[in-house]
């Protein structure tokens, strides 16, 4: 009886100490970061042919470019044996305020000018940060369109679910400024915290309609349908790239920017639906 | 937040078969008061400077200036409003369907009683980005359950203040669980089985038994739940969106300002974090010490 009093005891310390490890552990598991800093030195597997660019580039990418850069870090490391690239994409506005609070990132490429400025304002570019894509809005439907949506306008309407980003990401923001150019007032059930998750909403059927990157739209295949609005044009977003000041790796940062710049690179971003700058 | 130390009952009378004379006790506790052994002083120190540093960090770089203008924004007061009111609903949630379910693991054998115990704590190790998401394959208006509940009532839980309780209850419910079970295992079956020689149904006997012996232990749970409600981001945000008033509570204005303007994010994270200290400590004294 006493022992197994004593074992019902400690099972419950146990379960109380569980409970503290996992309150701790819950706390970080909201952090998305893709970026391994200290992995560094796991790819000594006898690599003999030390070339001019090697070891681990990190590059931070605005979420709309997932697709075209994995693809381009794809070629990037068969290019160049011994490389590793690894991304971090996100709302551009997260990531710039991780690089100026000190990640360890090489190249950074922003969805929008305005993102970039935090970037440069804070002494963190190397050089002037250059465009190499722009990317238009468009609105994605259900597959099929049931609700035949042809027009900003037809958002507008109380029988639609739409989302939108938020303000304070591009994607948000340039929504704001096509919506302002066509003198219309969207009242969307949620403002989304980057445009993957306005996509979502429609890819899982939850919203309508979602204002979102043309990219976004072809990326997503047939489960979302594309609409083009006129007034997308009055919101281009420019997207600029840079190579950062504290660079670990500045050299594998640079060739892939050139990479992205070359034409090769410029062919995969308007497969993605980009346009050329 | 500390981990709530399971109660006590009858003190010292863990092994008394390992203790010596009861004279020699009193000299040992305060012997064990006096100096910690250094193996386990350093690490409990470092653990303690991991933990309060970030936060020192985040009060010394706080925008203090321009806190009185953040704090009278009707958006922050929107949002502290919000998470307070939907992480003490989810809490409640958890509470009422919760300790049943704690008892059922705790005091009925049943097959698969692992299995069921393993898949309560799954919303734990899930991501909750993830957790958001499989709710919305549930009870989104596509869901496997969620289509009916539109087709048959008229219910959309996603975008609306009730996908925010929904959410956070998904998430914070397993620590009230689990609280709650370790109490009842460690409370003694004796005290219910003798009520229920004396005639009490095994319903009275959980209600005017078990559950005062075990309140101390569903009271630790619950501030667990609270708190991990009140911080609760991934799950809300994918489940419920993003809405100012409706689903936008502190976190997510919080990490959307972080975007914008990580001073005004820093400041709003202390509102939540002086409540929610506030909040605790209140409820630290009233409860869990009377235990």
């Amino acid at each position: 009886m006493t022992r197994s009093a004593r074992r019902t005891r400690r099972t419950s310390q146990l379960a109380g100490a569980g409970v503290a490890a996992l309150l701790a552990l819950s706390a970080c598991s909201s952090s998305d970061s893709g970026s391994d800093a200290g992995s560094g030195s796991d790819t000594g597997s006898g690599s003999g042919g030390s070339d001019k660019v090697s070891g681990t580039v990190n590059v931070f990418a605005a979420a709309s470019l997932t697709e075209s850069f994995t693809e381009l870090g794809k070629t990037f490391e068969k290019e160049h044996p011994g490389t590793k690239v690894v991304f971090n994409f996100g709302g551009s506005d997260s990531l710039a305020a991780g690089i100026t609070g000190g990640a360890p990132a090489d190249v950074f490429a922003s969805a929008s000018p305005k993102t970039m400025k935090v970037v440069t304002d804070a002494d963190a570019a190397a050089g002037t940060p250059a465009t190499f894509v722009r990317n238009r809005l468009e609105i994605a439907t259900l597959p099929g369109n049931p609700d035949g949506v042809s027009s900003l306008k037809d958002l507008t309407g109380d029988d639609l679910k739409v989302v939108l980003c938020d303000k304070t990401v591009p994607c948000g923001a340039a929504a704001q400024k096509a919506l302002t150019a066509a003198d219309l007032k969207l009242t969307p059930v949620s403002y989304e915290e980057d445009v993957k998750s306005a996509l979502n909403k429609v890819v899982l059927k939850e919203a309508d309609a979602a204002v979102v990157y043309k990219t976004d739209v072809q990326a997503a295949g047939d489960k979302v349908e594309g609409v083009e609005f006129p007034e997308s044009a009055k919101a281009v977003n420019d997207y600029p790239i840079t190579l950062l000041k504290d660079a670990p790796n500045s050299a594998a940062g640079k060739a892939f920017m050139e990479l992205v710049r070359s034409a090769e690179g410029q062919k995969v971003l308007t497969g993605a639906g980009f346009t050329a700058p | 937040m500390t981990p709530p130390t399971p109660p006590r009952k009858g003190g010292a009378a863990v092994g008394p078969a390992v203790g010596p004379a009861a004279g020699g006790r009193p000299r040992r506790r305060r012997a064990a008061r006096g100096g910690a052994p250094l193996p386990l002083l350093v690490p409990a120190l470092i653990g303690l400077a991991f933990l309060v540093l970030p936060l020192v960090a985040l009060l010394i770089r706080a925008p203090w200036a321009s806190m009185p203008e953040l704090l009278t924004s009707t958006e922050v007061w929107q949002a502290l409003r919000l998470s307070l009111i939907c992480a003490t609903a989810a809490t409640l949630v958890s509470m009422v369907i919760g300790v049943p379910l704690a008892w059922l693991l705790a005091r009925v054998e049943f097959p698969g009683r692992g299995l069921v115990r393993a898949l309560v704590t799954l919303p734990l190790v899930l991501p909750p980005v993830v957790g958001g998401v499989a709710l919305l394959m549930a009870l989104g208006r596509n869901g496997v359950v969620g289509q009916w509940l539109d087709t048959w009532f008229g219910i959309t839980l996603p975008f609306t203040t009730a996908g925010v309780i929904l959410a956070e209850a998904f998430v914070a419910m397993p620590f009230l669980v689990i609280s709650v079970e370790g109490t009842l295992r460690a409370a003694d079956p004796r005290y219910e089985e003798a009520a229920t020689t004396l005639g009490a149904s095994r319903f009275t006997a959980f209600r005017r038994v078990t559950l005062p012996l075990i309140a101390p232990g569903i009271a630790a749970g619950a501030v667990l739940a609270w708190a991990r409600a009140l911080g609760e981001f991934g799950a809300t945000i994918t489940f419920a969106g993003n809405f100012p008033g409706r689903t936008q509570t502190m976190p997510l204005a919080v990490y959307l300002a972080l975007q914008s303007d990580p001073e005004a994010a820093i400041a709003l994270s202390l509102v939540l974090l002086a409540v929610s200290v506030a909040v605790l400590a209140g409820l630290r004294d009233r409860w869990m010490t009377a235990s």
